[in-house]
């Protein structure tokens, strides 16, 4: 009797070990994450002692180093929403049909083949993206369109949309799959073709996911480095055609910041170049989220 | 408890052991990467002759070894510019004296792609060429083509060379390509027959097309007569005047038959 009593005891004391043991690796990730923020405010929000916020947001001219400098990031901020709209008129189609391909169309054995095939792609390096970009893609595209330079736009939004598709993909797909069966059945039994009830039934019934999967999508485009600062080209210009180079916020931030003098304003603009990027993917997550608690499909008849 | 002990005094000997590593020298160098190829092959030099001192080099670009260095977590900087003022506040500050010294000399060579019939620009056509006033090769003697104009990232120390010496400290203008290495211009220049970039001279290989200027070869002899316009000194910095391993690595690096032949091995300029 004692003893069961202690044992019970011992399996409480243990019960309770636990949750505090994974509070803490809990609290520790976000704390550190916490702390990331802070640290990147601090170090940004100097830079508007210098020069006001829409000088900052709005100028045209990015030049760190002058004497007198120049902070504009109004060319970066549109190269980064530019490059992150192309490649996704490019993912989506592409991310979003291979997903409806795969989820309702394909037979379980190509399914079984594809879907880790298509889940490795989203493993591959991005500086690997990137090479290819700028050794195969960039001549290519020089030769084909006989344009100035094959580092640009265009080149930058193919690859990163080569990065997103992987994404866009499997959160749709699990999406699609997710719908239920009951619906399916119900769209059949009434006459409609596959395709009726792919196109009226199941993608409606499964946007909420779709959307996510699309803004996360984006949001890994928008905060790619390596892509960028290999194939964009890096003009600090704001682009009148699809063919000319761009330099997005992440790769000024990953090419000056290694030669910024430290605490210097070149510096702290360029961290504040970061909170700017980091307000663009917060938005688009918040967006993501929004979309996933509105749309979200309750029970099978709330269609 | 027997174990206990023995464990305790294994524990206290390995303790011993990596202390007496640490003691027998090891020299951390940060910074520039274009003085990254000088330190590396000096260093694998040093330490042949030296087995008892280990060195750890890295990049990262000239204002982060200074940065490092100030902040004590490395013994030598490398740079490819001197010191700035505001770099020195900060060291004063916290009652350090950074010392330079000249390790090389660097020249930095404009290069184009090697089906480019131009061999010579003037530096006044490379300011025009780099503000974005001239804009077809035709302009400057070569074919009917647009030019591409390659740049660094601003905060290179390569920039600020092109930037005080070729451009007269005015602007590159906005719609220059920019790469962050010298290694990344030499790809670009050698995919575009368009392009023209700037390089230094150790970077030159046979995919691009090296440019005189004003007539000048970029060269060691005109580096070093001063007749080449586009050339600099780079430097390694120390936090105070070196002591112990860190005076001995530095008169290796400068002594003419040792640190200075790795330096001509490396593709730069030797002091002598």
């Amino acid at each position: 009797m004692a003893k069961a009593h202690r044992k019970g005891k011992n399996r409480q004391q243990r019960e309770r070990a636990i949750r505090v043991l994974f509070f803490g690796v809990a609290l520790a990730s976000i704390t550190t994450l916490t702390l990331i923020v802070v640290f990147l405010f601090m170090e940004g929000l100097p830079i508007l002692g210098k020069v006001s916020v829409k000088d900052f947001l709005f100028g045209h001219y990015w030049y760190p180093t002058d004497e007198p400098p120049d902070f504009g990031i109004f060319p970066l901020m549109v190269a980064s929403l530019a490059v992150t709209v192309v490649s996704s008129l490019v993912s989506i189609p592409l991310g979003v049909m291979t997903a409806v391909y795969l989820a309702e169309v394909a037979s379980s054995r190509i399914r079984e083949w594809m879907k880790p095939i298509v889940e490795l792609l989203a493993a591959l390096p991005s500086v690997v993206i990137g090479f290819f970009g700028m050794v195969v893609v960039a001549p290519f595209l020089q030769r084909v369109f006989d344009i100035p330079t094959g580092l640009n736009l265009f080149n930058a939004s193919l690859m990163l949309a080569f990065m997103s598709v992987p994404t866009i993909c499997t959160l749709s797909e699990d999406a699609i799959f997710g719908v239920s069966r009951e619906l399916k059945e119900a769209s059949l039994a009434l006459g409609a073709t596959h395709w009726e009830t792919i196109a009226r039934v199941v993608i409606p019934a499964s946007l909420s996911g779709i959307c996510t999967a699309v803004i996360l999508g984006m949001s890994r485009a928008i905060g790619e480095t390596m892509v960028v600062l290999m194939v964009a080209g890096g003009a600090g210009l704001v682009p009148h055609s699809l063919f000319d180079p761009v330099r997005p916020m992440p790769a000024s931030i990953a090419a000056e910041m290694a030669e910024a003098p430290f605490r210097s304003d070149h510096y702290h603009a360029l961290f504040a170049t970061g909170i700017v990027l980091f307000a663009f993917t917060l938005l688009f997550n918040l967006v993501a989220d929004h979309i996933a608690h509105r749309y979200k499909q309750v029970g099978a008849a709330t269609l | 408890m027997k174990l206990k002990s023995f464990l305790i005094l294994a524990v206290a000997m390995t303790f011993c052991f990596s202390a007496s590593v640490v003691s027998a020298g090891n020299l951390v160098i940060k910074g520039s990467t274009t003085v990254l190829p000088i330190a590396q092959k000096v260093a694998e030099a040093y330490m042949k002759q030296n087995p008892d001192v280990k060195i750890s080099i890295s990049g990262g670009g000239s204002g982060n070894g200074i940065k490092a260095l100030i902040d004590g977590s490395t013994d030598i900087a490398d740079s490819s510019r001197f010191i700035k003022d505001k770099e020195v506040e900060l060291a004063v500050e916290k009652g350090e004296y950074p010392v330079p010294f000249a390790v090389a000399y660097d020249c930095i060579v404009p290069v184009v792609h090697p089906s480019n019939p131009v061999m010579n620009l003037t530096m006044e056509q490379l300011k025009a060429v780099y503000q974005g006033e001239v804009k077809n090769w035709k302009e400057v003697g070569g074919p009917d083509r647009p030019i591409v104009v390659i740049s660094r990232d601003t905060s290179s120390g390569t920039y600020e060379v092109w930037h005080k010496k070729v451009m007269k400290e005015e602007r590159v203008f906005p719609g220059a390509l920019l790469q962050a290495s010298n290694g990344a211009i030499v790809q670009a220049v050698s995919k575009n027959k368009n392009a023209v970039g700037y390089i230094g001279l150790g970077y030159i290989d046979k995919s691009v097309k090296p440019l005189t200027v004003n007539g000048i070869t970029g060269s060691k002899e005109t580096t070093l007569n001063g007749t080449y316009p586009i050339s600099r000194p780079l430097y390694m910095f120390t936090n105070g005047w070196p002591k112990g391993d860190t005076v001995n690595f530095i008169n290796f690096v400068v002594h003419p038959q040792k640190g200075q032949k790795y330096v001509g091995e490396a593709g730069f300029v030797p002091l002598f």
